[in-house]
């Protein structure tokens, strides 16, 4: 090959592969362009001597120490709060009062001949506890979902919860309307539960479709580990119902 | 990938996620970790400590103002280093415009023992012809990397200074690959120019020293 240009030597040194072998078999040959590649080297290795100051010891220190002030509080955005990890724990106590508050609602499902001797606060109550855990069942799957929803693949940066946000969208007018029931007959645990309840339903509705696969698993982790503690407020709530009735 | 630079993006990624949850203090194991890099590349983009300490501190401040738009949480050092190579290049832009008279420090002693990195740098034990060949040369490449335009500066010290990939430079002068190849090439081609003169000098010296 004819002398390699000093665009070409410039672009071999730095590992481009075009013309490479063609360019590496003329340098054996030629001890000009061996010579050229040499000096462009030895600019470069002097440049590399530049100085540059050391900014001492404690520089990264003092680099926050003067950012710092000039830091706004960056207030999470309202989603991520939701997100965050003791938010997350709530979710998850709740999740686990959702999945204990439908059972009992299956088991109070009239199924049998009601007692004779029933009042009709205690029927009415009875309606409710029905009516309640269907919709706890509800919410519960949609949680449930949520936090199984996973990336469809390992590359994909953010999970669609665009389904069960619909969803969580329908099942928020239904819990006003339990709480406020649930408020009238006086049963303030189950007003409070469905309180808790519905701040969860209007965060996942109104959260971005998309969240991230990290985000999406915290989630999966804190509802886990905060499932059996909540287990153990709910029965001790109809313990305390039992003993007052 | 190396398994420490792995884990480093990973605990990276779990800082910024702190940070956009709203914990504030989670940016400090951000900035201490990279502030010396980006230091070093501000120092060499803008060629004096005055402004590498503002280009260090706004890239920071700009970094954690626009982290909810950062989508590869992994490789924030890259990140940021963008963020601080396109200011330097607004820094080095204002300051043209502001003072279009300054002088290089060399030629004018004021400031001189502050902005002239030769101050810097001790040679081991270096004989008084060497010793000013080296000053020489260290001037002269002070000269020679501000007479290249901020595209060809910027290209050069993050190509060849910082090992920054040709897209990641390409990004920050808002180009092309291929343009920012070829600004990267002339650089060098330019440097070489206002240099080899004094490497050639520096040689001839030593080969003279050699044979005494």
């Amino acid at each position: 090959m004819k002398h390699p240009t000093e665009e070409q030597l410039m672009a071999y040194r730095e590992g481009e592969t075009q013309h490479r072998e063609e360019i590496s078999a003329h340098l054996k040959e030629c001890g000009e362009c061996r010579n050229e590649l040499e000096r462009i080297e030895a600019v470069l290795k002097a440049l590399e001597e530049f100085p540059v100051p050391d900014p001492g010891e404690n520089y990264e220190r003092q680099v926050w120490q003067r950012l710092a002030p000039k830091l706004p509080e960056k207030r999470a955005r309202w989603w991520q709060m939701w997100l965050e990890p003791r938010r997350l724990a709530t979710a998850g106590a709740l999740l686990a009062v959702v999945v204990a508050a439908f059972i009992a609602g299956r088991f109070s499902k009239p199924g049998g001949p009601a007692p004779v001797a029933a009042t009709q606060e205690q029927v009415r109550e009875r309606i409710l506890v029905v009516a309640v855990g269907e919709h706890l069942g509800k919410s519960e799957m949609v949680l449930v979902e949520l936090s199984n929803a996973e990336a469809q693949d390992g590359k994909q940066k953010r999970v669609n919860i665009g389904a069960e946000q619909r969803r969580a969208g329908d099942l928020l007018e239904e819990n006003r309307l339990y709480r406020q029931t649930a408020l009238q007959q006086g049963d303030t645990g189950l007003a409070s539960v469905l309180d808790e309840l519905e701040r969860v339903l209007v965060d996942v509705a109104h959260s971005p479709e998309n969240v991230t696969p990290a985000q999406l698993e915290s989630i999966q982790k804190r509802i886990e580990s905060a499932e059996s503690c909540s287990r153990c407020a709910w029965s001790a709530r109809n313990c305390n119902k039992g003993r007052t009735k | 990938m190396n398994e420490s630079v792995e884990s480093l993006r990973q605990s990276d990624a779990m800082a910024v996620e702190r940070v956009l949850a709203g914990d504030r203090d989670a940016y400090r194991t951000l900035v201490e970790r990279h502030s010396r890099n980006v230091h070093r590349l501000a120092y060499r983009l803008t060629g004096n400590s005055h402004d590498t300490e503002d280009v260090v501190q706004e890239a920071f401040l700009r970094a954690y103002q626009k982290l909810g738009q950062f989508e590869a949480r992994s490789n924030f050092g890259t990140w940021v280093y963008r963020i601080a190579a396109n200011y330097a290049i607004d820094r080095m832009r204002q300051r043209q415009k502001e003072d279009t008279r300054r002088e290089l420090p060399d030629t004018h002693g004021q400031d001189g023992s502050e902005q002239d990195p030769v101050a810097l740098v001790r040679d081991p034990a270096p004989s008084p012809e060497r010793l000013m060949q080296s000053t020489q040369l260290r001037r002269q490449m002070q000269r020679a990397l501000q007479e290249l335009s901020d595209a060809e500066r910027t290209a050069f010290v993050m190509r060849h200074w910082e090992g920054c990939g040709i897209e990641d430079i390409a990004a920050v002068l808002k180009s092309n690959p291929s343009a920012t190849k070829n600004t990267v090439f002339r650089a060098v081609q330019k440097l070489r120019r206002a240099l080899e003169p004094f490497l050639d000098a520096r040689a001839q010296t030593k080969v003279m020293g050699s044979e005494v």
